[in-house]
């Protein structure tokens, strides 16, 4: 009765993604808070990967989730040093003063 | 059991997610973010992918997270100014969340495995093999092309991050070998007979290099 399927897991994620898009949505001036939101949307996605991974037993989906991993480290870390020289340079993070770019 | 715990750490996942994006403190944020990855990482040991779980807590936690931490700690901003919007865009994030979560949904309870799923694999699990054992297998076989690439998408991101943030500080002092080496009466070798010194008072002065002459001051024709 309480197996654990794919279908918990599934579930599971589909809730961590929408929260990150919710974190998105919600934390409009908050550059640091929205790169969280998109590590539980990154997050969200290796545990699908793996739940099917789990389910069907073909280690491709580890794999690929651990791609996903490499990627989301090197998006932290180029975001933060973005993040830390836009302070430098600006004095505020806030997302609506960052449009430098629209000309 | 497992279905116990696998509740217990979905349901500890979903909460500390739900505090990751509503929390007032940015550094609360990055705690309930580490909490958030440690039950992922319980999840994935409970789908039986124990070296990805250790990956998440070791990349995630140890790197990914601790990096958060640093930059929020490092930057003076005033966080509860960011937080005006938060009302204002709640229930729109609201809608958007809710019709992408109903729609994710309906594509979980409409959607088959195709009949020849099973054949479709890419790598099979092979049997009687630990998962980082697999892993490793294929990894360095299969997919060694995607796993160099990868290792170049971090160089570029180390690269780029160092690129970024490192400024030159006026008035910093840096080590100048070449000019350290072409220095004139740097270093003298000296080699003195046994048990005795190398001068009278034992001390070799450096030849101090005469001062350059001031520069007579020219008086072109001005104003007096």
């Amino acid at each position: 009765m309480f197996e654990i399927g794919l279908a918990h897991y599934l579930t599971v994620s589909a809730i961590l993604f929408v929260l990150g898009v919710f974190g998105i949505f919600m934390n409009r001036k908050n550059v640091i808070v929205i790169l969280m939101s998109v590590e539980l949307i990154l997050l969200s996605v290796s545990l699908n990967l793996v739940a099917f991974s789990s389910r069907l037993d073909d280690l491709a989906g580890q794999i690929f989730a651990m791609f996903i991993l490499t990627v989301a480290a090197a998006e932290a870390a180029i975001g933060l040093a973005i993040v830390v020289i836009y302070f430098r340079n600006r004095g505020t993070i806030e997302v609506e003063d960052i449009s430098a770019l629209k000309g | 059991m497992i279905a116990f715990a696998f509740y217990l750490f979905a349901a500890v996942l979903v909460a500390s997610a739900v505090m990751v994006v509503t929390s007032r403190n940015p550094v609360h944020s990055v705690l309930y973010l580490i909490l958030a990855f440690f039950n992922a990482a319980a999840l994935f040991l409970i789908a039986g992918a124990e070296f990805l779980a250790m990956l998440l807590v070791i990349v995630y936690v140890g790197a990914v997270a601790v990096l958060f931490l640093f930059v929020v700690m490092m930057l003076d901003i005033d966080f509860s100014a960011m937080r005006e919007g938060f009302q204002r865009y709640a229930p729109f994030g609201a809608v958007v969340g809710a019709i992408l979560f109903i729609e994710l949904l309906l594509v979980m309870a409409l959607w088959r495995f195709a009949p020849d799923a099973a054949d479709l694999r890419l790598s099979p699990t092979p049997a009687g093999v630990q998962n980082t054992e697999a892993i490793g297998r294929v990894l360095y076989t299969d997919y060694i092309y995607l796993f160099q690439i990868s290792g170049l998408i971090l160089l570029v991101a180390m690269i780029g991050a160092i690129v970024l943030t490192l400024r030159d500080r006026p008035g910093t002092k840096r080590q100048n070998v070449s000019a350290q080496l072409a220095r004139v009466g740097a270093v003298e070798s000296a080699n003195p007979a046994l048990g005795q010194g190398i001068a009278a008072d034992d001390i070799i002065r450096p030849r101090i290099p005469e001062p350059p002459a001031p520069k007579k001051i020219e008086h072109h024709g001005g104003h007096h």
